[in-house]
């Protein structure tokens, strides 16, 4: 299985990022050969529609699971389309965040915000 | 002449201005571009009003022929489109109808459909002919709605559009075929930051411009030295009046009551009428 989580940085030793669509990565963890991977996020530079092209790079990486601080409703009726199961996050790392949700420990993610739409309202 | 009234902040006076402006006038056309919160009704409480919807096109799949190639979720600048487990999905209120999607489609499995964002209103209130926009609640963008009131408008005669507050693409949209845009204001540091934002707005729109200066009072303050600083004409002070505000609180029209106002707004009628021949 697949886990995503949005991150500032690209090491897992460092925090999960407050942002869903505007993280500048994901950190992609496969809970089968227990490796960490690091990608761009493209929604992150996004003028509009962030969240939908964010949840989109995370659904096409395979994720099954993403574990998050907020995520809007856009996002979620991707995932939730694409059966992907979403988690809050709690304060930490990425990877304490990982391990809290494959010991089962993270609880299912209510907090669907109406999105942010239009904080650009450009096309790239 | 069009004359777009804007100001930087909500509550400065541009319905105020826009609604005193329209009455000063012989004949003239009022348009509430303020979609997200129309209150001109509130003043000229329009007789023989009639409403049409506002509709744009969002595109709609045609079941069976989706392929999942994804082009239109490539196409679209907005991201309104994404596709999981080969099936697309429409986030409408992202899609800004540019029809892309429709005309790259390879299989033709996309097609578009009118839908209902909001209603435009027309009536009459003595020599003023009233517009307003409306955008129903939940939608994301007015701009669809202040578009189809500027095709509304008509080319001759005083036409006053009272614009949404700030500067965003509402904005934008309002002040697009203006002639002149008078910028309304209040004469405190913060009104001048409010005025700055609107007035780098016009310029960068190659509009002329002038600024009212609402609630005002004796002396200097941060709006007149802004004004001079930038050679920005001061066309008119509203005096800080209890009598107004009480007039205005009750939805009443100052002009068509006090003659003072009467005078006041008929003066900077005709000081935007000789600022826009300039």
């Amino acid at each position: 299985m697949k886990i995503v989580v949005p991150a500032d940085e690209k090491q897992p030793e460092m925090p999960v990022s407050v942002s869903f669509g505007r993280a500048p990565y994901f950190i992609i963890y496969d809970t089968d050969s227990a490796l960490y991977t690091a990608a761009v996020n493209p929604g992150a530079d996004a003028s509009g529609g962030a969240g939908v092209k964010a949840a989109q790079a995370a659904a096409d990486a395979g994720a099954e699971a993403v574990i998050t601080f907020r995520c809007g409703e856009n996002a979620v009726e991707l995932f939730n389309t694409a059966g992907i199961t979403l988690y809050t996050a709690v304060s930490g790392s990425v990877a304490d965040n990982i391990g809290l949700c494959t010991g089962g420990k993270l609880a299912v993610l209510h907090d669907i915000h109406p999105g942010l739409h239009h904080a650009g309202d450009r096309p790239e | 002449m069009r004359i777009a009234v804007l100001s930087g902040k909500g509550g400065t006076g541009k319905t105020l201005v826009s609604v005193n402006l329209a009455c000063a006038a012989e004949r003239a056309v009022y348009a509430d571009c303020d979609v997200e919160e129309p209150d001109g009704h509130l003043f000229f409480k329009p007789e023989s009003v009639r409403h049409a919807p506002v509709t744009v096109l969002v595109p709609e799949i045609k079941a069976g022929m989706c392929t999942g190639c994804r082009k239109c979720t490539e196409v679209c600048a907005w991201h309104a489109l994404a596709c999981v487990k080969n099936n697309i999905l429409v986030f409408e209120e992202m899609c800004h109808s540019c029809g892309g999607c429709v005309l790259f489609c390879p299989e033709k499995a996309l097609t578009e459909r009118k839908k209902e964002i909001g209603t435009i209103s027309e009536g009459l209130s003595g020599s003023v002919s009233f517009l307003s926009g409306t955008l129903n609640a939940g939608e994301s963008s007015g701009v669809p709605v202040i578009k189809a009131l500027a095709e509304k408008l008509p080319e001759e005669g005083t036409v006053v559009i009272d614009c949404p507050p700030g500067s965003a693409c509402t904005v934008m949209e309002s002040i697009r075929t203006a002639d002149f845009c008078l910028l309304v204001a209040e004469p405190t540091l913060f009104g001048m930051h409010n005025l700055e934002t609107v007035y780098e707005l016009v310029i960068r729109f190659k509009k002329k411009c002038g600024v009212v200066i609402n609630k005002d009072i004796h002396g200097r303050n941060p709006v007149r030295t802004f004004c001079r600083k930038h050679r920005i004409p001061l066309l008119a002070s509203i005096p800080f009046d209890s009598a107004l505000g009480n007039l205005n609180a009750e939805g009443r029209i100052a002009v068509r009551e006090n003659e003072q106002y009467r005078v006041l707004f008929r003066h900077l009628l005709a000081a935007i009428e000789s600022e826009a021949e300039k």
